[in-house]
């Protein structure tokens, strides 16, 4: 079912953890809620989920106004960061407690109830566990019995809080492809927190990048990466160079240095701050060369296809840092370059994005 | 396993230890109890523990302890989660309050809870119309136990319902559950270990308690008198053998109630998987 959230505000305290957020999902898509902690991505599933309330605004659920409704009202499945599962109640009956607690009238017969529980368990692939208790379970184990359970009462929506921040890396990897695949077969809408943005380029189908309580972007998991839209989306999605200076005519002055870009949309002296990926970042060895930023090679790893390059920047410290960036090169480019350690270059860049300096 | 092979050091010199200090402490006070009836014969024995007045005193002591740990772990139950779930102001004295019962001296307890039940007292006049009578007789008894039991049943849930994730509580919401079932199948079910340790010390505090019961109940034969009050008066008769017997009966009485309560609670931490 779609989801439509109008103007969402919340606070607690003086803290505004959601500032007029307003986001329409449509229906049968994964979404990611991304963003770095505090962000207030949490705190949205929460409201959806009606396991919190808004101080303003409205969550409407397949066109409905949900906003009033109570969170069992809803008719959404959740799943939380550290599973909920119920100690004191084996696998089966953690899963058919949707089921048991429905109004008598509406409460499928024991038989159904076997049947329904039986089918979950064998959609997450566990139905050999079904009589132990959730202490005997492993952590990945425990997420896929924490979402039959949430599936068995057959909701409109699922809501997944950080489903696997508290697992090893490996069975993350495993458990998100998993998601992937039961998403594929179940088509119901789903929405899952993460921060981080490896799970949700990976994961989802969309992705909604948040910072201090405001969504940045949306888009799909290749627009947020090829096209950030905010500065905020280039700082925190993939590896990025970051070159902050001011506005001369076609270059960028980066401190006693040039950095030739191709935007015209800013005033001459405008404080601007640039970003370039490590694959559009390229390294220049001509010592003849006066425009780009001058840098020297800190360190050259190789593995693989593309080697990556490390370079310190040559102008003076900034915060006490020196600034530091990368460059990603085909192997045969590098060894045409013949880079040695300290070795003092000039970057540039293919592609250079352009944003209004806030800072 | 060897004992050099143990993960954890120690074993041999921390059970002596219990070992040694259980026995000063506990086991050889309590086997003198029964070393000194044992020189009592048979007849003599059952004459002296079985004499009418005295069973009432089991009836009445074990019947009032019973009762009041009951009433505790339901009152207690309520103001523990009033105490851990709501914030409102006093919170902390209340909090506080909980405990008095431990540190009051038993016998300003029992004048204080007599000063008010009495059919003159503040709450005994408003009783007295209505038929109810609480002071000097069983009833008496039985608020003197509630009031001394209270902190046992509350400290001893405390922190489990402290502990306890609100996440379970959403999860059964988000699945559909009214609150009235979340707290029968799952809140409650947490609880229920904690409850019957504070059940089993409320009980086990209310048969031994003496101080404050006698200035309440009145102390009537047949009708209010407790069994230890039963082994003071053997003793100001000097009659140290009848004091003995009268124990050795309460104390085994109480070690099989305790036991089967603590089979009880085992068998429920049992079917309630700890750690997750």
């Amino acid at each position: 079912m779609s989801i439509a959230i109008e103007h969402v505000v919340k606070s607690f305290g003086t803290f505004r953890a959601l500032d007029d957020v307003s986001l329409a999902l449509p229906r049968g898509e994964l979404v990611a809620l991304l963003g770095p902690s505090g962000c207030g991505k949490t705190t949205l599933l929460r409201i959806v989920a009606g396991l919190e309330s808004a101080d303003a605004g409205r969550i409407l659920i397949d066109g409905q106004d949900a906003t009033g409704k109570h969170v069992r009202e809803r008719q959404v499945g959740f799943v939380f960061q550290h599973y909920a599962l119920f100690r004191h109640m084996s696998v089966f009956e953690n899963i058919a407690f949707g089921l048991r607690v429905k109004p008598r009238r509406e409460r499928p017969t024991e038989a159904e109830i076997h049947r329904r529980v039986h089918k979950l368990l064998d959609l997450v692939q566990l139905g050999w566990l079904k009589d132990r208790s959730p202490a005997q379970l492993s952590g990945g184990q425990r997420q896929r019995i924490a979402l039959a359970r949430a599936l068995a009462v057959e909701p409109q929506v699922l809501l997944l809080d950080e489903p696997f921040g508290a697992l090893d890396a490996k069975v993350r990897k495993e458990l998100r492809r998993w998601l992937r695949r039961l998403h594929d077969e179940l088509h119901i809408s789903s929405v899952f927190v993460t921060h981080d943005q490896e799970e949700a380029l990976e994961v989802a189908d969309r992705i909604v990048l948040m910072n201090k309580g405001r969504i940045e972007q949306v888009g799909t998991p290749h627009q947020i990466y090829q096209e950030p839209a905010t500065s905020f989306a280039y700082s925190f999605i993939g590896n990025v160079n970051t070159f902050r200076g001011k506005i001369e005519g076609a270059f960028l002055r980066v401190g006693d240095d040039l950095l030739p870009h191709f935007q015209c949309n800013f005033a001459e002296g405008e404080p601007v701050v640039g970003y370039a990926r490590p694959h559009d970042t390229e390294i220049v060895a001509d010592t003849q060369e006066t425009a780009g930023v001058a840098a020297r090679i800190n360190r050259v790893l190789t593995s693989g296809g593309t080697s990556r390059v490390e370079l310190v920047a040559n102008g003076p410290e900034r915060g006490g840092a020196k600034d530091y960036f990368e460059v990603e090169i085909g192997s045969e480019d590098l060894s045409r370059l013949a880079l040695a350690n300290g070795q003092r270059v000039r970057l540039k860049s293919r592609r250079l994005s352009l944003f209004r300096d806030q800072a | 396993m060897s004992g050099a092979n143990r993960v954890l050091p120690g074993f041999g010199l921390s059970l002596g230890y219990t070992l040694a200090y259980l026995s000063l402490i506990v086991l050889i006070p309590l086997s003198a109890v029964f070393v000194k009836a044992a020189a009592m014969d048979f007849e003599r024995f059952w004459s002296v523990v079985a004499s009418e007045r005295v069973v009432a005193t089991y009836k009445l002591s074990f019947g009032m302890s019973l009762l009041a740990a009951s009433i505790n772990v339901v009152f207690g139950l309520l103001l523990t989660w009033a105490i851990v779930r709501y914030s409102f102001p006093g919170k902390k004295i209340v909090d506080a309050l909980i405990d008095l019962p431990f540190a009051l001296p038993t016998a300003v307890a029992g004048i204080a809870l007599t000063a008010l039940y009495a059919p003159n007292g503040w709450i005994g006049q408003i009783l007295e119309p209505l038929g109810i009578k609480i002071a000097f007789g069983p009833y008496g008894v039985l608020v003197a136990l509630i009031f001394i039991g209270l902190p046992f049943v509350v400290r001893t849930v405390q922190p489990i319902l402290e502990d306890f994730d609100a996440g379970f509580e959403e999860a059964a919401a988000s699945l559909g559950a009214t609150r009235w079932q979340t707290v029968r199948r799952v809140v409650f079910p947490a609880l229920l270990p904690a409850l019957l340790t504070g059940f089993a010390l409320a009980f086990a505090r209310g048969v031994g308690e003496y101080g404050s019961v006698i200035f309440i109940a009145g102390n009537i034969p047949f009708v209010s008198e407790i069994t230890p009050l039963m082994i003071i008066t053997r003793l100001e008769e000097f009659d140290y053998q009848g004091a003995t017997a009268i124990a050795s009966v309460m104390l085994v009485i109480s070690f099989v109630l305790l036991l089967v309560i603590n089979l009880l609670q085992g068998w429920v931490a049992r079917s309630t998987p700890r750690a997750i």
